[in-house]
């Protein structure tokens, strides 16, 4: 049965205070050179019929308002 | 198994004699989990058991009382209000979002197990310096769990305490109290009845969680190796717990069940065991009929995995059915997992094969208690605080400084990650009233206050903590409130060091004497020890919830002044003194060896009064005296009502100013009321609510201060959460 | 006047709402796994976190039986009025316009605020004038509106200047959709309805829907 993942990144141009928070923290940790970061989500699943995904982000998985995906492999 | 192994999970050699001796023979792996659990520390008060002994437990209107899953009040026409604090301290010093927010989670269901609806929590937190950023994480993400599990399931968090101390840095205190509301008659007890009947777990499958957390974490002093205990630290699941707990109630609202019992440390055999105890059966449990999580998981880790939001019941044979069903329409898991036996047992089977057989007894009775061997500490045990105000500040800069400082700045950034309103109850949010404030079903309310208090216990552990039960009841005082009953938590450092014990001896002994005095009765608590690292305990710290009474919500109290001309008046017995003061705190002087005497039946009278005039809506305000002392409490009471005020302290002092200690409020009502009151406590008519400034005349000295430079320092803890 | 309020797992505000309803008609509690809206005249779906706001605050509850049947009631002119998690569940079932993200400062916050009635004239707001301001708390973690390309007169309140601490686009604090039966909004009117608890501007948003209803029952 094949795994596949959905990645869900939050769109392009929408604040995402999240990934700022992320970004602002990682030099107070000694961590230079960090820009462009987000925060998403990703969710694993076992299906049988891999071709179904697609449906299943439209519908539940992702908000396509506010967030794109990526299914992998 | 042996010695070796009962060592390494925290039993003694002279604990693991008496476990050979009861059983007759070696315990093996299942039995030596299960007892390296029950008699820990956190489970069976072997340290502190016999000095619980002497709280009072008694009281006209106590319903049920220490013993149970939570005590509970009668608040009139059948209702009652259960209540309880317990601590997850160790927990949340690894973890602190997990740790808090399953110890809110487990005070929760400790509510529910009895058959009352949560309807409030509070909590009362204690970590290092913010200057620490480790404590200031401790606090941004023990604030967020608290918040995120209350929130989620949809209990108004509507009170609570946070201070900053040195000692706490190492062992940070994360207490946390709950209130529900039940029928009389639906209060349902743990002790497990009728031979036959079954046992049913329902809620969370079990996986691994919190594997020896109840021996490991809480019964310890935390090292350098915790970071491994990460593991154990159990996760929370609020949305499961929501479910469990309608689960629970509607179980008991149609009667189905006899018995009813929630899981929190050493998990399904602390509830079985405990359950078995008190009802004089005993237990058979197989545990491949539990729901699991995980897969292969052994009999003893079953037994003691602390999985979160599950609970167990008795019902009788022919109600299995009806009980099931009422799972899955609020999709619950149950099962059935065992039954109650003549014989007074806890046995232990997987499938066919028995593989664990204890005494109910020698589990639950049998752990030895310790007597403590008191002796006060020869040499002070607390660094002094580092000073952080300079020197030659006036009395201006000073009330500013004491505003801006951490333990007195407005909790605002804190309290208002928390949903004080869900429920339609809360009459008084946060910051309007000395006290919570919530109506009752009976067309009353009641007044809900936590207080704690480390640093003055550690100067003085008698009269440290009389100040902390007076504080609470001072609290609920001014929202009108008359204390019903106290729940508390101790939370001291290793007992078995004399020092320590001394400490918690003595404070018990205040607690029970000022109880006796405010004639409140205790209901439950907890006991957390061994709070302390390589760098020494924390303060001793015995932290009071108090739930009280008021008979009409439209009187009740507030601590902002409301009205342009009112009188302001200081009244009470109060005797100020800098001594182990947050003035002397923050000027870095080392803690005072005892505190000043204390006329608690004084305090009490004006409690009394305070009381009565607030509930007649004689006056506008009331407002308790606490740390800062008297100018800050003005300074509090001009923020929270929005008004400025004029005063003449003639050739006050710094200790009349910013002087501690039980006893005072700063009250506002017409000079007619006020003057009425000073017929009853001693009164001191201070100046007048005026708009605009807080004007102060003093040693000659006329000082106007802006509410807006007021305001500015009391939202000095807002940066730390930027 | 019958008002159905919807009940998920997680609802927490559905007593409340329930409550509040109850002071202004008929209120019923419409269990998530029920089609049957028991004759509602108007449906509220509640404050909460609704199947633990897994995934995202809504994305589950819009797909529950009575969903359905709110969808077609919807579809028909029936009054539905979303608070705070219930206006998530609205716009993840289309219903409206948008959709709520997390806080820009990424904490729960609970505060009275005031709301700008922006328009006055909505089945929800007849009994407010516009440009009125109602002292309301708001309580959530992910309340910033978006919306791209909102048509204007969708906007029903506002937060007033310096009242809004979500990040919304414009401030907005509720919509409607464009038939104007269906009305969203995070801050929680069901909480401001008596007078010992705080302020009543909220008993407004409920009175509104019983006069608009009982208005069209007279038209018949």
């Amino acid at each position: 049965m094949p795994r596949v993942q959905v990645l869900i990144r939050p769109k392009a141009g929408i604040l995402d205070p999240q990934g700022k928070a992320v970004e602002r923290a990682l030099p107070a940790l000694g961590f230079a050179g960090v820009r462009n970061v987000h925060v998403g989500r990703l969710i694993e699943l076992d299906v049988d019929d891999v071709s179904q995904v697609e449906a299943m982000c439209e519908r539940l998985l992702a908000n396509t308002l506010i967030e794109d995906y990526e299914i992998q492999p | 198994m042996s010695l070796s192994e009962a060592v390494a999970l925290g039993l003694t050699e002279g604990e693991y004699g008496l476990i050979v001796e009861r059983l007759g023979r070696e315990p093996n792996q299942v039995e030596l989990a299960m007892f390296s659990l029950m008699w820990s520390e956190h489970c069976a008060y072997k340290h502190s058991k016999k000095l619980l002994r002497t709280l009072p437990v008694e009281g006209p209107r106590l319903v049920l009382g220490p013993g149970e899953n939570a005590g509970a009040v009668d608040v009139g026409e059948g209702w009652a209000v259960a209540f309880k604090v317990e601590s997850h301290n160790h927990p949340s010093a690894v973890e602190p979002f997990q740790g808090a927010a399953t110890g809110v989670g487990g005070i929760l269901r400790d509510v529910f197990a009895i058959g009352a609806r949560p309807i409030a929590v509070l909590d009362s937190l204690r970590f290092g310096e913010p200057t620490s950023e480790r404590s200031r994480y401790l606090l941004d993400h023990a604030v967020a769990g608290i918040g995120h599990y209350g929130n989620s399931i949809g209990v108004a968090n509507v009170g609570g305490e946070v201070y900053f101390e040195g000692p706490y840095e190492q062992n940070c205190l994360v207490n946390a109290m709950c209130v529900g509301l039940v029928r009389r008659e639906r209060l349902i007890r743990s002790a497990a009845a009728g031979v036959g009947n079954r046992l049913v777990l329902f809620g969370a499958s079990t996986g691994r969680d919190g594997i020896g957390g109840a021996s490991v974490l809480a019964s310890a002093e935390l090292g350098d190796a915790d970071a491994d205990k990460r593991p154990t630290v159990q996760i929370g699941d609020p949305f499961e717990e929501k479910k469990l707990l309608e689960c629970s109630l509607e179980l008991l609202d149609r009667g189905l069940l006899v018995a009813l019992q929630d899981l929190g440390a050493a998990g399904l055999t602390s509830s079985s065991s405990e359950m078995a105890s008190k009802g004089e059966v005993g237990v058979e449990i197989d545990v491949r009929r539990v729901p699991l999580r995980e897969p292969g998981m052994e009999p003893f880790e079953i037994m003691v995995s602390e999985s979160q939001e599950r609970m167990l019941c008795v019902c009788e044979p022919e109600q299995v059915d009806a009980v099931l069903e009422v799972c899955a329409r609020w999709d619950v898991g149950g099962a059935v997992i065992g039954e109650i036996i003549a014989e007074r047992e806890m046995r232990i089977l997987d499938g066919g094969e028995v593989v664990g057989r204890i005494p109910v007894e020698a589990l639950v009775d049998d752990c030895p208690l310790y007597d403590l061997e008191p002796a006060p500490p020869a040499q002070p045990l607390y660094p002094a605080p580092p000073a952080t105000l300079e020197a030659g500040l006036d009395v201006r800069e000073t009330l500013l400084a004491l505003l801006a400082s951490p333990n007195l700045s407005s909790r605002r950034p804190l309290f208002e990650q928390y949903d004080c309103l869900v429920g339609s109850r809360t009459v008084r949010r946060p910051e309007q009233a000395d006290a919570a404030v919530l109506a009752m079903p009976t067309g009353g309310a009641i007044a809900i206050a936590i207080d704690g208090n480390g640093r003055r216990v550690a100067a003085d552990p008698y009269r440290g903590a009389i100040e902390a039960v007076l504080e609470c009841a001072s609290n609920l005082a001014c929202a009108g409130g008359e204390p019903l009953g106290l729940t508390n938590c101790l939370n001291f450092g290793n007992p078995e060091k004399p020092h320590i014990a001394w400490q918690l001896t003595e404070a018990v002994r205040g607690l029970a004497d000022a109880c006796r005095a405010l004639d409140v009765p205790v209901v439950g608590g907890n006991v957390s020890l061994y709070n302390e690292g390589g760098e020494g305990p924390i303060y001793p710290t015995p932290v009071v919830g108090m739930v009280g009474e008021l008979p009409d919500p439209l009187h009740a109290g507030r601590s902002g002044f409301a009205l342009e001309g009112d009188a302001i008046a200081i009244a009470g017995p109060f005797r100020p003194s800098l001594a182990g003061s947050e003035l002397a705190k923050l000027r870095g002087e080392p803690l005072p060896d005892g505190l000043p005497e204390i006329d608690v039946e004084a305090v009490r009278d004006a409690q009394r009064a305070i009381r009565d005039f607030v509930r007649a809506g004689r006056l506008s305000s009331a407002h308790d005296v606490a740390e800062g002392g008297l100018l800050v409490a003005v300074a509090e009471a001009c923020l929270a009502g929005g008004l400025g005020a004029t005063l003449e302290l003639g050739d006050a002092d710094e200790a009349q100013l910013f002087g501690e200690g039980p006893g005072g409020f700063v009250v506002s009502g017409s000079e007619a009321a006020l003057r009425e009151l000073g017929e009853r406590v001693e009164l001191r008519v201070i100046g007048r609510v005026d708009p605009g400034d807080l004007d102060v005349t003093v040693g000659g000295e006329e000082l106007e201060i802006t509410l807006d430079a007021l305001r500015h320092a009391h939202g000095a803890l807002a940066e730390l959460f930027a | 006047m019958r008002f159905g309020v919807l009940q998920f797992p997680g609802s927490c505000d559905d007593r409340d709402a329930a409550h509040a309803c109850g002071l202004v008609g008929e209120a019923v509690l419409l269990w998530h796994g029920d089609r049957d809206l028991k004759g509602a005249d108007a449906i509220v779906i509640p404050g909460g976190f609704s199947y633990g706001d897994y995934l995202r605050a809504g994305a589950i509850a819009r797909f529950s039986p009575v969903m359905e049947s709110v969808i077609e009631f919807a579809n028909d002119g029936g009054l539905v009025l979303g608070i705070c998690n219930g206006f998530q569940v609205l716009t993840e079932a289309g219903l409206l316009p948008g959709a709520l993200l997390p806080n820009v400062g990424l904490r729960f916050v609970c505060r009275q605020v005031d709301l700008e009635v922006v328009d006055g004239a909505t089945a929800f707001t007849n009994l407010c004038a516009d440009g009125e301001i109602l002292s309301i708390p708001a309580k959530h973690q992910t309340g910033r509106y978006y919306a791209p390309d909102l048509d204007p007169d969708l906007v029903v309140l506002r937060y007033a200047t310096g009242h809004c601490f979500n990040g919304s686009q414009d401030d907005i604090a509720g919509v409607r959709n464009a038939r104007g039966n269906v009305f969203g909004l995070m801050p929680h009117p069901e909480h401001a309805v008596d007078p010992l608890t705080g302020s009543v501007d909220g008993l407004r948003i409920f009175e509104s829907m019983a006069a608009h209803v009982g208005a069209a029952h007279v038209a018949l």
